[in-house]
């Protein structure tokens, strides 16, 4: 039975510092077991969220030796020699501990307009194979908000919260954008209000997802291009005016709002 | 469309968690961002080099060979090399007909998807590896000029195509001898791997896959450009490996025309 050394930021919205704790560390344990058994021997205080222990409730995330990591999947073995640093996530005002307030991310979410089918056809919707895969990637997500947090757009510059959603609702856009029922044209919304054009695509988002949703690939390019279609392409403009077929436009669209 | 109003504002200024520090990480960051910036840096010196030298560019009929440096083709300069010369050739420039082309190549790479993440990493350092702390006290993204102009990806798109078909002709003329007929040589190799790595390269491309496809609400609605989107998605999840082996290898087929060119080097004939 080996020991390890344990450096755990402690402390909340007056300030903080390290605190080391030397425990034990068994064979095969992760992260979040280590920490459970410094707040059963050393720090009952100490603040950290969890819930399922097998990587799909996104609570456990913080930053483990610098890179945002879920707690309960970073296996203990698999980091280098020497003591280990967990530190809250960066992006996100601490509450204590490892603990953060994600709010910031209810209120994006909050501002997604929701899915807009059209009327019910007689025999209802249907929507094909090759259409559901597309976005069920996207549903993999965990919102563990990782992608979140290593984004330097809103990490390092706190002012761009109000104007960047931020890829985690990249994706959520990305896929009501790509579903065949949805009616709602969000281009102008994504690229004016949530900020697409701060992204510059250094797919850190990608790196960190636990879930190994290709964020950057298959969500925020796809929505560039969406609004180079809709902005900067006058070729594409011109077919359109051509073929006489417009998207439905921000007046025609009625918002559904977000259950 | 507007966004749902929500009913709680984004609060700024919260304290943060975690020491005042660059970053907390303990591998080697900083190793990808100099590997770019080493081989990026030599790709410009050297280019920069190779299109302001306007000679031996060109292996002509008095070897026996049809090489041209992807560099300077299509050559549209009024002082080509005797047999290079494009036929839709401009009258009056002087200078090297490398100059009059590279801006597209460039411009391709320049706002490539996979090179703004390198060079944005790399040279600009915002951010210079994930974690790590941009260098920057300000932050506009792609949101204004002249950034904003990386949303031009697409039209440089097309014009790489045009030359993809330009240098795969120019390949498959290698193949001809001038007063030998017909062979396989080194050069023709060269000439040939750097034109299918170019296609790979561009067909690979986000653009290509946006277009091709990925535009479309409905897979089932448009089966011909689902198949076409099927087919450049896996090219795709390579784009990075066949954005250095084409940079890398245009170079080197720059090099192996400069040379035969100028006799340091015999283009063996294969067969």
């Amino acid at each position: 039975m080996a020991e390890v050394t344990m450096r755990v930021w402690r402390g909340d919205a007056n300030g903080g510092d390290f605190e080391n704790y030397t425990v034990e560390q068994n064979e095969g344990e992760v992260v979040l077991d280590v920490i459970h058994r410094i707040q059963a021997t050393e720090a009952p205080d100490l603040a950290c969220r969890w819930n399922c222990k097998a990587g799909k409730c996104g609570s456990c995330s913080a930053e483990i030796n610098g890179k945002p990591r879920l707690m309960c999947m970073t296996r203990m073995d698999q980091l280098p020699e020497g003591p280990v640093t967990v530190t809250p996530m960066k992006t996100f005002p601490i509450i204590r501990d490892l603990v953060t307030d994600v709010s910031f991310n209810y209120v994006q979410a909050q501002k997604v307009p929701a899915l807009l089918p059209p009327p019910m056809p007689e025999g209802g919707y249907r929507m094909f194979q090759e259409d559901v895969e597309r976005g069920q990637e996207f549903r993999k997500c965990i919102e563990c908000f990782m992608c979140q947090d290593v984004c330097h757009v809103i990490r390092d510059h706190e002012e761009n919260k109000v104007h960047y959603a931020g890829p985690r609702f990249f994706i959520r856009y990305a896929e009501l954008e790509m579903h065949p029922l949805d009616t709602n044209d969000r281009r102008d919304l994504i690229r004016e209000e949530m900020g697409l054009g701060y992204c510059n695509i250094t797919k850190c988002c990608t790196e960190v997802c636990p879930e190994h949703i290709k964020i950057t690939d298959n969500a925020i390019i796809p929505l560039k291009e969406r609004v180079v279609d809709a902005h900067y392409d006058p070729v594409a403009w011109l077919g359109r005016k051509i073929r006489r077929k417009t998207k439905r436009s921000a007046d025609e669209a009625a918002v559904q709002p977000a259950p | 469309m507007s966004a749902v109003v929500s009913s709680t504002k984004v609060q700024l200024g919260g304290t943060r968690g975690g020491p005042e520090a660059t970053t907390l990480r303990q591998d080697r960051w900083w190793l990808q961002p100099v590997v770019t910036v080493s081989i990026l840096t030599a790709f410009v010196i050297y280019s920069t080099w190779a299109a302001f030298q306007n000679r031996y560019y060109y292996v002509g009929a008095a070897v026996h060979r049809d090489l041209i440096s992807p560099f300077y083709s299509p050559c549209l300069a009024s002082n080509c090399a005797p047999g290079s010369k494009a036929a839709f050739a401009l009258n009056g420039w002087t200078l090297s007909p490398a100059l009059l082309i590279l801006i597209f190549p460039l411009g391709f790479r320049l706002t490539c998807y996979y090179y703004r993440r390198s060079y944005y990493r790399a040279f600009w350092w915002s951010p210079p590896a994930c974690a790590v702390e941009d260098a920057h006290a300000s932050y506009s993204g792609e949101t204004r000029f002249p950034l904003i102009m990386q949303n031009l990806h697409r039209y440089f798109f097309y014009a790489g195509l045009i030359f993809n078909v330009l240098l795969t002709y120019d390949a498959l003329r290698a193949f001809r001898q001038p007063g030998l007929g017909f062979g396989v040589t080194v050069g023709t190799v060269v000439l040939l791997v750097n034109a299918t790595l170019l296609w790979l390269y561009s067909l690979s491309c986000h653009a290509c896959r946006h277009l091709c496809g990925g535009q479309v609400k409905s897979f089932k609605a448009h089966p011909l450009r689902y198949r076409f989107w099927k087919m450049v998605t896996p090219l795709n999840a390579k784009h990075m490996n066949f954005a250095w082996a084409s940079l890398v290898f245009v170079a080197l087929t720059d090099v192996y025309v400069r040379l035969v060119a100028s006799g340091a080097l015999t283009d063996y004939k294969l067969f």
